[in-house]
């Protein structure tokens, strides 16, 4: 049993997994955050209910991580013992939580993304891949809805409510550019459809957000400058505390099992 | 001889294929993973029974006790040993649920799931009617209920809640 930090080997299809895969850990670990207090509890159970989808996503993407690496390491050595810069997920998603317009705003600028990118990554000429995006897709828009849906109740709703939505979403504009960078991984994985171009998709994202936000009575934020960096390891301050939550078993008690 | 290998073998496999697929969904006991769509295939390979399932939601805890609970079945009833198989795809959907797998549910108090796939609509859903009174003047009171396959309704006609399996 590896004890200490992993380095994973720098090979374009096993980073492209893994950059997937940490973008559905790190945000399901952040929704698992509001475990015991959410503001409703039928809110509880549907932020634990999409936590778990993520955590889902992501298991299946790591274990198909071990299998693209083929070293023998399993899906808990990529989620435990990976340092903070050898996580690949976008900004966005290690955002902390704020208040509950944050998470929820959180959560509808990267389900409008992310669903219609699992749509397409369908149609990869990876099978695995294809396999659980297809899943994942499914998932995906039951969250865009909810979080959409929550976006709109905010901002249509009383001044504070309408307040804090409009602060989550100038707050979290600047890290939604990074959603439609394309890695040097990924360019090597689009001529042979593995990969699908993510930055096609912004004008789809951009069409449901634009239509959430009307609806929600919000005003859309310019674009200005946007924030990068995550898909080659270079994050906010938050993920490193993050990680050591997350990590902290493994880390203290390595090859603890249960 | 050849011919009594063979017979055993396909002997093995149908009961392979109907002690697996009686095994409850964990959470949803009235179903089982044979009405649900989750048992995929049933194979003997070097004298091994390999069972194929599929997860229904990617992160459902009760995959892995619905593992768990096929070897112990197979093993307890003699047909082992067994291997249990995860297949990612073609990705299960409800639409795969049968039609007594169904019925089971609307009498278990649960309305079973719409044909797939769900659109993405805010504040709309699909009709629903109510398992109790078939009303379907019903409402969503929240969209993720007590395991990830469910969401929590109202039937506005007899007033009763109740659960909806969603269409996945």
């Amino acid at each position: 049993m590896q004890t200490g930090s992993i380095t994973v080997a720098d090979q374009p299809l096993l980073r492209f997994v893994l950059q997937r895969a940490d973008d559905a850990l790190v945000l399901g670990h952040r929704l698992s955050e509001w475990n015991g207090k959410a503001p409703l509890m039928e809110e509880e159970m549907a932020l634990s209910n999409m936590a778990l989808d993520l955590i889902g996503q992501a298991r299946a993407l790591y274990t198909y991580a071990g299998e693209v690496e083929g070293v023998g390491r399993d899906e808990d050595a990529y989620a435990y013992l990976r340092d903070e810069r050898a996580y690949l997920n976008v900004l966005l998603v290690e955002q902390p939580n704020g208040d509950f317009a944050v998470t929820i705003v959180r959560q509808m600028l990267y389900a409008a993304f992310i669903e219609p990118y699992w749509q397409r990554l369908m149609a990869s000429t990876d099978a695995t891949l294809a396999a659980i995006a297809a899943k994942a897709q499914k998932e995906a828009a039951y969250h865009l809805r909810h979080s959409a849906e929550w976006v709109i109740r905010l901002g249509d709703g009383t001044d504070e409510s309408h307040r804090r939505a409009q602060d989550a979403l100038d707050l979290l504009w600047p890290f939604t550019g990074e959603l439609f960078e394309v890695s040097d991984a990924e360019r090597s994985l689009l001529a042979s459809g593995v990969a699908v171009d993510p930055a096609p998709l912004r004008a789809v994202w951009r069409e449901t957000v634009s239509r959430v936000v009307a609806d929600a009575t919000l005003t859309l934020p310019a674009d200005g400058w946007m924030q990068r960096g995550g898909r080659e390891g270079r994050h906010s301050e938050y993920l490193g505390h993050l990680l050591t939550d997350l990590q902290y078993l493994q880390r203290s008690h390595p090859g603890a099992t249960w | 001889m050849t011919d009594g290998l063979e017979h055993d073998d396909a002997a093995r496999l149908a009961a392979v294929r109907r002690v697996a697929g009686e095994v409850p969904d964990p959470e949803i006991p009235v179903l089982t993973i044979a009405d649900l769509g989750v048992l995929r295939d049933v194979a003997i390979e070097n004298g091994r029974a390999v069972v194929s399932i599929t997860p229904t939601y990617t992160g459902c805890p009760a995959m892995n006790v619905i593992r768990d609970e096929i070897v112990a079945a197979v093993e307890a009833a003699g047909l082992g040993p067994v291997e249990v198989r995860t297949v990612l795809s073609p990705a299960w959907t409800t639409d795969w649920m049968t039609a007594a797998g169904r019925e089971a549910l609307r009498n278990y108090g649960i309305a079973p799931p719409a044909p797939g796939p769900a659109p993405v609509t805010f504040f709309r859903t699909v009709p629903v009617a109510c398992p109790r009174c078939g009303s379907t003047d019903t409402a969503e009171i929240a969209p993720f209920g007590s395991t990830a396959c469910k969401s929590l309704r109202r039937c506005e006609r007899c007033r009763e809640p109740f659960d909806y399996f969603k269409t996945h």
